[in-house]
C-alpha cells in the first residue's frame, strides 16, 4: 500500500507543507493534494507542456516530477504568476491579443513564456517559438499566442526600462 | 503510477547503499524524464527511486582536473548548454542538449539518465562517444571508469551491476584542430525520438584528417562508431568524395529496424545524410568557424 | 487583414477582451477535472489490448477485495439496451451499438474498447485495481482497413448487419440490393447525367487518394464526474460540447426520465467535434449508483487516442471531366470511409462537400461506411470533408497542370455561384466562394514571387455547409443597466465574447455591460452542441430576438412612464428610447424605472433558425521539401475564408488559424500507427505528432465577409471550413516541389522519401 509523506515547499511565495502519497508526482499533488488547479494535466507525459511550473526557477513539467522531490523547493505555479491583484505582462496580452481559445493549455504557456521572458527578455520570434516548442496549443495554430508573448516582451521593455 | 518509495542521497556512497539495498527494482532518479514515465506506465518494475540531485559531483558541470570536461550525470541539460566552456569548446554538446524534448524537459532530462535509459535511439549518446567520454561508475565494489562507447549493451541494457550508478561523464579535452557536430533526423522539429541521429568528430592537421569519427544511433541495437567511416576519412584531404564515401560506410554499417518511427529504407538513407552533413559541419568546427547549433 | 465590413455596427467588429478571460489567464477558471466533492471516489477504465476478441469471462472478485476499491462495474450493470439490428434489422440508432461502444459486452471490437471499470478512494488505487480485473480473451482475427473490411471474403464484425441504402444524408432507407461486408451504408448523391457529363469531356482524369486516421487531438483528456442520489437523481460534471445532448444520451442508455438528469458543464479544453459522445459518464454514474458517493474519471492521455473517436481513415476515387478550356463537365467519386467498430463515419459529407466549390452539371457520389475493428469515429471539425476536398483539389491541381491552366483560374472559371446546384440538387443562394476566389488572386502571397530550390506553393478551396439547431437564451436588464446573460451554448472558444457582443449591439449598450454565463441543463432550453459551426449563428440568433423582446418590453415601460401610447415610443439602435416631445431614457435610465414600472425585464428566445450560410475557403500555402530527407517545412500560410460578419476578429482569425493547423497535422504528421493484430502502436503525444510551435509559421488571414442574409448580423459559420483545404494546399505545394504527387497522407517523410528515392 502507499504510503503518505510530509513536503514542505516554498509554493507561489508562501511556505507551505502538505501531505502526499509517496508515489504522486508533483502535478498529482498540486492538484488532488492542495488543490491548485490552475496547473492542467494534458498528456501526463511531458509531450504537452499544460503542467509546466517553475521549480527553483526552472521550467518543468509537474507530470515528470515526483512530489516527494519538490521538498526543500521553491515553486511558481500559474496562481503564482499575478501578484497583488496586478497580472503580469504575459498575461495582459494574451487576453488582448485572443491568445486562448479553449484556455487549457494556457496555464502552462504563460507560466512557460513568463520564464522565457525573465532570461529573454527581448526575444525574436525564432526564440519564442523554440522556447515554446514542447506546449502543444490546439486550438489557436499558435500565431496569437507568438504575437502575444512577443508583445509582453515590449511591454515589459518599457516597463522595466 | 506503481507503488515506489523515495529516498533522497546526499552523498555517493549513500546513493550507492541505498541502491543495493533497494535490490534489482531501485532506480536512480536524475531528470525523471524516462524513469518516471517508465513507473508511471508500469513497463518496467520499480520500486524505489534513488534521487541523486543532491549530491554535488552528480550535478556539477565544470572543467575537469588536466584539462577536459566533468559532467554530473545528473546535470540537467539547461545548465550544459548554458554553461560558458561548454558553448565554446563542446557545442556537440549544446546540439544535442538543447533538442532532447523541449525547455521543460531540458530543465530535468540529463545526459546521465540518458546514457543509462539506454535506448537506441538517445540523442546524449553519439556525441558523447563522438567525444570520447567516459562514464565514471560508482558502487558496492567502488568507482570504475567505462568509455561511453562501450557502456550500452543492447536496447535498455547496459554495464552498470547491481548497486552501480554513473555518477559522472568525463569528457577530455578538444585536440586543437578538432570539430564535432551533432543532427538528428525526425518528423516534426521538436518533440520527437530520433529516426536516425549522427555524431561526428574530425581533427584536421591542415587539410588532412587525421583522426575522424563518426557514431550512428537509431539505427543499431546500439549507437554504432562507424570504423569503416573513419578508414574512408583519414590520411586524406576532406572532399567531396570522402565524406560520400564515408556515408556509403555508415549506410553499410547500420543494422535498422521498420518500426513506427521508421523504415529501414528511411534509416539507412538518412544515415547517409546525417554522416555527411555533420562531417561538414564537424570540419567547419575543427577550422574554428561558428556552426549554430540550430537554424 | 479585413475587407471593410458591409453595415456599421458599434460592438461587431471590435476586439474586446472575453469575459471568461482573466480567469482562464490565472488558473481559476474550473474545468471539468477540477472539481472535487465531498467522499468522492476515483474511477479508472479497464481496456482491451485486443482489436477483436470475444470475452469469455470477466472475474473482479481480487480487484474488490483489494482495500480502497469500493465497486467494479461491467456492462451487465447497465439496463439491457434493445439490439435494434438484430430484432428489427435497421440501422437508425442502435441501442445496443451506443451501449456497447461505452463498455463492451460479448466482444472487444478494437484495442482500447472499455471492457470494465472500478471505483476506489484513490486514483492511486482505483490504478492498481485495474491489474486485478481478470479477463479471459479469445482473440478474433482483426479487420483492418476498408479494403480488408469489403472484401468478398471478410470477416463480417456486426454478422447481423447488411448494407443500408440511404434515402439522404442522415436518412437511412431499405437494406441494400447489393450487401457489402462490413458496409454499413451507401449512399448514392447524384445530380444531372454522368454519362453525358464525361461524353462531354475532352479530358478526364481518375486517380485514388488515401488518408490515415487523425485524431482531434484537445490538450483536455476526458472527463466525468457523477452522483447518483438516493433519490434515483443523477448530476454529472464534466467537459462537454453538449451538455443537452449529454443528458439525453445519459436517458436513454441509463433509462431515466431527462428530468432526473441534471448536466453541469464545466470549462472545456478543446473538442472539435470529439467531446460530444458518452464514454466514461454512464460508467461514473453506474458507479456512483453502486457506491453512493460521487465518482470522478478522467482519461488518461493513451485513453483518449486508444478509446474516443477520432476521424475516419479514408479511400476515396475521383474521376472529372473537362473540356480543354477548363470547363468542368462531369464529377464522380467513390468514397469509403472507416467508421470503427460501429456505423457512423462522416462520409457522406464528404461526398456532399468535395464538389461544392464549383458548377458541375453532372455529378454522382457514392459514400460507404465501413466498419473496421478501429474506435468507433466521432465528429472532427467539418467532419469527412477534408479527405473528400484532399481528391478533388488534388485532382484539379492535375488537370490544371495537364491542360496548362493556372491552378487558381482553373477554379475561378468553374466557381459555384448564387444559383449553382450542389450534388444533393439544392441551389446556393448569397455565398461569398467568388470573393474569396478573387481575395486570393488579389492576396499579398498569390502575388508574392516564390523563389529557391526545392519549394512549391499549392492551393485548394474548401467548403462546409455550416449548422442551425436549437438554441436557447435569455437576458435580465439590471437596475444599474447591465445585463444579465444566460446561455445554453458552452464556450469552448470565445463564444461568450461573439454572444455578449451581439446582444450588446442589438440593445445599443456596451460590450463590458453585458455579463455572460453558461448554466446546467436545469436552468435553459435545450440547446445543441457548441460544434457545427452554429454556435455564434444559432444561438446569436437567440440572444438577438432575446435583446428584441427587451427592446419591446422597455419602449411599452418608457410608454407607460410617459403616459402615452406605446406606439409613439421607439427604442433605438443606439440604446435610446425616444418618445413624443423629445422625450428620452437611456438603457440606465430606464433599467433604473423597472422596479417602479412593473418590475424585472427578462427578453428570452428559443431558437431553432434556417438560413445557415454556407463558408468556403481558399488556402494558399508555400513549402520546402528537404531533398535528401523529404521533410517538409511550411514556409507560408494564407487563408482566405467568407467569414459573412466577423463578430469578434480576433477569435473568427483564431479559428481560422487553428484550424488550417490541424489540417498541416493531417497532412504531414498525424496519423495513427497500428500493428498486424490491430494495436495502435502511438498512443501518445510524442508519437502522435501534432505541429509544435517550430512546426508552421504565422498564419496569414484575410477575410472576406459576405453576410450571410439568414441571420441578422449577417454570421456565417467560421470554425469548420478552415480544416478542409489545407490537405490538398499542401499535396499541391509538395508536387510543385518535387515533382511527386503525394497520394497518401499524412505525406510523412517516410512516406514521401519513399517516392523521392530512385527505385531501390
Amino acid at each position: 500500500m502507499s504510503s503518505r509523506i510530509i513536503v514542505s515547499a516554498e509554493i507561489n511565495g508562501e511556505p507551505t507543507e502538505f501531505l502526499a502519497d509517496e508515489r504522486d508526482s508533483l502535478l498529482e499533488a498540486l492538484r488532488d493534494r492542495l488543490g491548485l488547479m490552475g496547473t492542467k494535466e494534458g498528456c501526463n507525459n511531458g509531450n504537452c507542456g499544460a503542467c509546466a511550473v517553475l521549480l527553483d526557477g526552472r521550467l518543468v513539467n509537474a507530470c515528470l516530477v515526483m512530489a516527494a522531490e519538490v521538498d526543500g523547493a521553491q515553486l511558481t505555479t500559474v496562481e503564482g504568476l499575478a501578484r497583488e491583484d496586478r497580472l503580469v505582462p504575459v498575461q495582459e496580452t494574451f487576453l488582448e491579443r485572443g491568445a486562448l481559445q479553449c484556455g487549457i493549455c494556457t496555464p502552462g504557456f504563460l507560466v512557460a513564456a513568463h520564464a522565457l521572458l525573465q532570461e529573454h527578455p527581448r526575444p525574436t520570434e525564432e526564440q519564442v517559438r523554440y522556447w515554446l516548442a514542447g506546449n502543444l496549443c490546439r486550438c489557436t495554430g499558435y500565431d496569437k499566442i507568438i504575437t502575444a508573448v512577443l508583445d509582453a516582451a515590449d511591454r515589459t521593455d518599457v516597463a522595466s526600462g | 503510477m506503481q507503488d515506489l518509495r523515495y529516498a533522497r542521497a546526499s552523498s555517493v556512497a549513500e546513493a550507492s547503499r541505498l541502491l543495493a539495498d533497494g535490490g534489482p527494482t531501485a532506480r536512480v532518479l536524475a531528470g525523471g524524464t524516462d524513469v518516471i514515465v517508465q513507473a508511471r506506465e508500469r513497463t518496467q518494475k520499480i520500486s524505489l527511486f534513488v534521487d541523486i540531485k543532491h549530491i554535488p559531483e552528480a550535478v556539477g558541470v565544470g572543467g575537469a582536473e588536466g584539462g577536459g570536461l566533468t559532467l554530473g550525470a545528473a546535470a540537467p541539460c539547461c545548465h550544459i548548454y548554458d554553461d560558458a566552456s561548454v558553448r565554446s569548446s563542446y557545442p556537440a554538446l549544446v546540439d544535442a542538449t538543447s533538442l532532447i524534448g523541449g525547455t521543460a524537459i531540458q530543465g530535468r532530462a540529463s545526459l546521465g539518465g540518458n546514457l543509462c535509459n539506454s535506448s537506441p535511439a538517445a540523442d546524449g549518446v553519439p556525441p558523447l562517444i563522438a567525444l570520447g567520454a567516459t562514464a565514471v561508475i560508482a558502487g558496492p565494489g567502488g568507482e570504475r571508469r567505462v568509455p561511453v562507447a562501450t557502456f550500452t549493451t543492447g536496447p535498455g541494457q547496459n554495464v552498470l551491476e547491481p548497486g552501480e550508478f554513473v555518477v559522472a561523464l568525463e569528457v577530455p579535452a578538444p585536440a586543437p584542430g578538432s570539430g564535432v557536430r551533432f543532427l538528428r533526423f525526425i518528423p516534426r522539429n521538436e518533440m520527437d525520438i530520433a529516426v536516425v541521429n549522427v555524431a561526428s568528430a574530425l581533427r584536421l592537421d591542415g587539410a588532412e584528417v587525421a583522426e575522424a569519427r563518426v557514431v550512428v544511433g537509431a539505427a543499431a541495437p546500439t549507437a554504432l562508431v562507424v570504423e569503416e567511416a573513419a578508414e574512408a576519412l583519414v590520411g586524406r584531404p576532406l572532399s567531396q568524395e570522402s565524406i560520400a564515401s564515408a556515408a556509403a560506410a555508415a549506410r553499410a554499417a547500420v543494422r535498422p529496424i521498420d518500426d513506427m518511427r521508421g523504415s529501414i529504407r528511411q534509416r539507412r538513407h538518412l544515415a547517409g545524410v546525417l554522416t555527411e552533413r555533420t562531417l561538414r559541419d564537424a570540419a567547419r568546427r575543427a577550422r574554428g568557424e561558428e556552426v549554430a547549433s540550430h537554424p | 487583414m479585413v475587407a471593410p465590413a458591409k453595415k456599421p455596427y458599434r460592438v461587431i467588429g471590435s476586439r474586446p477582451v472575453r469575459p471568461d478571460g482573466t480567469d482562464k489567464v490565472t488558473g481559476r477558471a474550473n474545468y471539468g477535472s477540477d472539481i472535487r466533492l465531498p467522499g468522492m471516489l476515483y474511477g479508472r477504465v479497464l481496456r482491451s489490448p485486443h482489436a477483436h476478441a470475444r470475452i469469455v469471462r470477466i472475474d473482479p472478485s481480487k480487484a474488490l477485495a483489494h482495500p480502497g476499491v469500493k465497486a467494479v462495474i461491467t456492462q451487465a450493470d447497465f439496463p439491457a439496451a434493445e439490439d435494434v439490428i438484430t430484432d428489427l434489422g435497421e440501422t437508425a440508432s442502435n441501442l445496443k451499438w451506443l451501449v456497447d461502444n461505452v463498455l463492451a459486452s460479448d466482444r472487444a471490437l478494437y484495442h482500447g474498447h472499455a471492457v470494465a471499470a472500478v471505483a476506489a478512494t484513490d486514483p492511486h488505487v482505483a490504478e492498481d485495481a485495474l491489474g486485478l480485473i481478470e479477463v479471459e480473451y479469445e482473440p478474433l482475427d482483426p479487420v483492418l482497413s476498408v479494403h480488408e473490411a469489403m472484401a468478398e471474403a471478410a470477416p463480417r464484425i456486426h454478422p447481423h448487419m447488411h448494407t443500408v441504402e440511404m434515402l439522404a444524408r442522415f436518412s437511412p432507407g431499405p437494406r441494400s440490393e447489393h450487401d457489402i461486408p462490413n458496409a454499413a451504408s451507401h449512399l448514392r448523391l447524384e445530380i444531372g447525367d454522368l454519362e453525358q457529363g464525361f461524353a462531354e469531356a475532352e479530358i478526364v482524369i481518375e486517380r485514388e487518394y488515401e488518408t490515415g486516421t487523425a485524431h482531434q487531438g484537445y490538450i483536455e483528456p476526458h472527463n466525468g464526474t457523477a452522483l447518483w442520489n438516493e433519490s434515483g437523481e443523477l448530476t454529472v460534471w464534466l467537459s462537454t460540447q453538449g451538455p443537452f445532448m449529454m443528458r439525453d444520451q445519459l436517458a436513454r442508455m441509463l433509462k431515466l426520465p431527462v428530468s432526473k438528469i441534471r448536466v453541469i458543464p464545466m470549462e472545456i479544453g478543446g473538442g472539435f467535434g470529439g467531446k460530444i459522445p458518452m464514454y466514461m459518464e454512464p460508467m461514473a454514474a453506474a458507479l456512483s449508483r453502486k457506491t453512493g458517493r460521487p465518482v470522478k474519471m478522467i482519461m488518461q492521455r493513451d485513453e483518449v487516442l486508444l478509446g474516443t473517436g477520432p476521424t475516419s481513415a479514408t479511400y476515396v476515387r475521383v474521376k472529372l471531366g473537362a473540356r480543354r478550356d477548363g470547363t468542368l463537365t462531369a464529377a464522380e467519386a467513390y468514397l469509403a470511409y472507416e467508421a470503427g467498430a460501429y456505423p457512423g463515419s462522416p462520409v457522406g459529407a464528404g461526398g456532399m462537400c468535395m464538389f461544392s466549390p464549383y458548377s458541375i452539371p453532372h455529378q454522382r457520389a457514392d459514400c460507404y461506411d465501413v466498419i473496421v475493428n478501429k474506435p468507433k469515429v466521432s465528429a472532427y471539425r467539418a467532419p469527412g470533408a477534408p479527405a473528400g476536398a484532399f481528391a478533388m483539389e488534388s485532382a484539379l491541381d492535375e488537370l490544371a497542370e495537364q491542360l496548362d491552366i493556372d491552378p487558381l483560374e482553373l477554379r475561378q472559371r468553374n466557381a459555384a455561384v448564387d444559383g449553382t446546384r450542389r450534388i444533393d440538387g439544392a441551389a446556393f443562394r448569397s455565398i461569398g466562394n467568388e470573393a474569396v476566389m478573387r481575395a486570393a488572386e488579389e492576396s499579398p502571397h498569390w502575388n508574392s514571387e516564390l523563389q529557391g530550390e526545392n519549394r512549391g506553393r499549392g492551393i485548394a478551396m474548401g467548403y462546409w455547409g455550416n449548422g442551425g439547431l436549437e438554441s436557447s437564451a435569455y437576458a435580465t436588464v439590471n437596475r444599474d443597466g447591465t445585463v444579465g446573460l444566460v446561455l445554453g451554448s458552452v464556450d469552448i472558444g470565445g463564444q461568450r465574447a461573439a454572444l455578449a457582443m451581439q446582444i450588446a449591439e442589438t440593445l445599443g449598450i456596451d460590450y463590458e455591460q453585458v455579463k455572460p454565463i453558461v448554466v446546467d441543463t436545469d436552468s435553459i432550453g435545450y440547446t445543441a452542441v457548441t460544434g457545427g459551426s452554429r454556435t455564434t449563428f444559432a444561438s446569436g440568433w437567440a440572444v438577438h430576438e432575446a435583446g428584441l423582446e427587451i427592446r419591446r418590453e422597455l419602449e411599452a415601460r418608457a410608454a407607460r412612464i410617459w403616459e402615452v401610447d406605446a406606439a409613439l415610443v421607439h427604442y433605438d439602435d443606439d440604446g435610446v428610447i425616444r418618445g413624443p416631445e423629445d422625450r428620452s431614457l437611456s438603457f440606465a435610465e430606464i433599467a433604473g424605472q423597472l422596479h417602479r414600472t412593473g418590475g424585472t425585464v427578462q427578453g428570452k428566445a428559443d431558437v431553432m433558425p434556417e438560413g445557415t450560410g454556407p463558408a468556403f475557403a481558399c488556402h494558399i500555402v508555400d513549402v520546402e521539401v528537404d531533398p535528401d530527407t523529404a521533410k517538409v517545412e511550411v514556409l507560408r500560410y494564407t487563408a482566405i475564408q467568407d467569414v459573412g460578419t466577423a463578430i469578434h476578429p480576433d477569435y473568427v482569425e483564431g479559428q481560422i488559424q487553428g484550424g488550417a493547423v490541424q489540417g498541416v497535422g493531417m497532412a504531414l504528421t498525424e496519423e495513427y500507427v497500428y500493428d498486424d493484430e490491430g494495436r495502435l502502436r502511438n498512443a501518445s503525444l510524442l508519437d502522435y505528432r501534432m505541429p509544435t510551435t517550430l512546426d508552421v509559421p504565422q498564419i496569414e488571414t484575410i477575410l472576406v465577409e459576405e453576410p450571410n442574409p439568414g441571420h441578422p448580423y449577417g454570421v456565417r459559420g467560421v470554425g469548420e471550413v478552415p480544416i478542409v483545404p489545407p490537405l490538398a494546399a499542401i499535396a499541391n505545394a509538395i508536387h510543385q516541389a518535387t515533382g511527386v504527387r503525394p497520394r497518401t497522407l499524412p505525406a510523412s517523410p517516410r512516406v514521401l522519401l519513399e517516392e523521392m528515392l530512385p527505385e531501390a
